[in-house]
């Protein structure tokens, strides 16, 4: 195939999932959360069980009016949520789905370090939204961003050196190319962790102090309207589709399985960050809000200690079996 | 902070700066980091300081990648980018981050920091184009810089300086820890000096209670 339209094509299929798959999520999240509480959920929009709920989400947002307050810091404000947002469509292009050349967007030699350093960066957007709305509600936000980022980039990453020390590599398909079923046991306390962590990173319930909207709103996108919002969400939905497969990639095999690894591999890949981002759904309904030292407890008593026992036992087990 | 001349140098076999279309890259990119940086430590907005800090930052992972040091370049965002900016960005707000300009954000010693900057910028040129005159980077190759690369050479031939790095890393590590914990058992009410430099503002706060 001609070498232009090979990378055209591929840039078009990862935008396409990153404009398709957090709507997926979505839509699954306001169903299954509606269900878990006995309710039915969004029933109209689009006909078929309200499946164009966020079709009609997104319009809404559209229409409203862009509102930039009068104190905000006009540039930063406004380029916030493109901060936000453009590093999980990044990190989307180097997550491997199936063993095939075409499946993965560009290999790359350290995949590992590329998607969490630029994961990393998406949480600056959150911080810039939270400093130029001239809002202390926002200001409290940004800074309950900060602490959790400083807390829990650490664990993550540990948990993410352990697989790549097990795999004697950091490029993303070169873990998978060493996966062997056991790994799962082994890389369990690293597989826990690195997902904990994640969810800590995205904001997510039951780590959503930084949004606590009983008590400051809705944090650093309290002043935000209409699409630059819609942004704001779309990336804590991509930052879950991302989250959801790279957990998969690392910890869970991705497109191994029990059978059908050469045609349906991707297929794999997919049922399990499905089922990952159900769990991260699951998890929402289940927890209540963890408090502000809570969240600084878990990370630094908890999770660090767990990672490095991880990396500890990698260590071993590596220098046992080789 | 010297992003320009290194790739002329670097090239210079090859004759000085034939204009293949990655030393182009090379040298707008650094122009783009010199002027980021520039920026940073003239504005007197201190948020926009620090945001622009991260484009100098980025433009040097940029400039790490285009020398084809790809690990060295995503280390480079995962560090500086991810942590040490939003580090900084996280003191600047928990002090004061005023959105608009800072009277007082000039400072009386800019020049002997000047003169400091340009004193360290000349030695780091010098050492870096007497050092590397004579090697260049064969970019159609096998990538000179790709982690297995970067990590034989650091661990077989480097081990002893990076060793001491990390002796040296540790020993600022006890060296805080004991800053702040002496800060407290002084006075018990100085929570600013703990929290300023970015450990998180619940944690000493519960330790304290734990200690009494």
């Amino acid at each position: 195939m001609n070498g232009a339209l090979d990378v055209a094509l591929r840039l078009v299929a990862v935008f396409v999932v990153f404009l398709a798959f957090p709507l997926i999520v979505g839509q699954t999240e306001h169903k299954v959360m509606a269900h878990m509480q006995g309710r039915l959920g969004p029933m109209y929009a689009g006909g078929f069980h309200g499946w164009a709920q966020l079709v009609a989400d997104g319009v809404k947002f559209a229409q409203k009016e862009d509102v930039v307050p009068a104190e905000a810091d006009r540039r930063v404000f406004q380029i916030a949520p493109a901060v936000a947002l453009l590093p999980y469509l990044l990190v989307l292009l180097v997550i491997p789905i199936g063993p095939g050349e075409g499946a993965v967007g560009q290999a790359l030699d350290a995949g590992v370090f590329f998607a969490l350093a630029v994961m990393g960066v998406g949480v600056l957007g959150s911080l810039m939204a939270g400093w130029a709305s001239a809002n202390k509600f926002s200001l409290l936000g940004g800074l309950r961003t900060a602490a959790q980022l400083l807390a829990y980039e650490l664990p993550m990453l540990l948990a993410a050196a352990s697989v790549a020390m097990a795999a004697g590599t950091v490029s993303l398909p070169g873990i998978l190319h060493a996966f062997h079923w056991w790994w799962l046991p082994w890389q369990l306390i690293g597989a826990v962790v690195f997902f904990v962590a994640g969810l800590a990173e995205l904001q997510r319930p039951p780590f959503d102090m930084p949004v606590a909207d009983s008590e400051i709103i809705f944090g650093a996108y309290t002043e935000y309207t209409g699409l630059r919002f819609a942004l704001f969400l779309l990336a804590e939905y991509a930052g879950i589709v991302v989250l959801c497969g790279l957990t998969t990639v690392l910890f869970l095999g991705g497109w191994h399985g029990p059978w059908g690894a050469d045609g349906l591999g991707w297929v794999w890949t997919l049922l399990k960050a499905a089922i990952l981002a159900f769990v991260v759904i699951w998890l929402r309904v289940t927890y209540p809000r963890m408090r502000e030292d809570q969240l600084q407890k878990l990370s630094w008593t908890l999770l660090v200690p767990l990672s490095l026992v991880q990396i500890a036992l990698t260590g071993i087990v590596k220098v046992v079996i080789s | 902070m010297t992003p320009a001349p290194a790739p002329s140098l670097a090239a210079a076999p090859h004759g000085f700066l034939s204009p293949t279309g990655v030393e182009i890259a090379f040298l707008l990119v650094g122009l783009v980091t010199f002027g980021a940086a520039l920026i940073t430590v003239t504005t007197r907005q201190l948020v926009h300081a620090a945001l622009w800090l991260v484009v100098a930052l980025g433009g040097l992972a940029v400039e790490y990648l285009l020398l084809t040091a790809e690990f060295i370049a995503w280390v480079q965002v995962l560090i500086y980018v991810g942590s040490v900016v939003v580090l900084l960005l996280f003191g600047l707000m928990l002090t004061r981050a005023p959105i608009g300009r800072s009277p007082d954000a000039d400072s009386g010693n800019r020049w002997a920091a000047l003169a400091v900057a340009v004193a360290a910028a000349v030695a780091l040129v010098w050492v870096v184009a007497d050092a590397f005159r004579t090697t260049w980077i064969d970019l159609t190759g096998p990538a000179a810089g790709s982690t297995r690369v970067t990590g034989a050479s650091l661990f077989r031939y480097w081990v002893l300086p990076f060793e001491a790095l990390s002796v040296l890393l540790l020993a600022a590590l006890v060296g805080a820890i004991v800053l702040s914990r002496k800060a407290k058992a002084g006075t018990g009410t100085e929570a600013d000096g703990t929290e300023a430099d970015g450990t998180p503002p619940a944690v000493p706060s519960a330790r304290k209670d734990g200690a009494r």
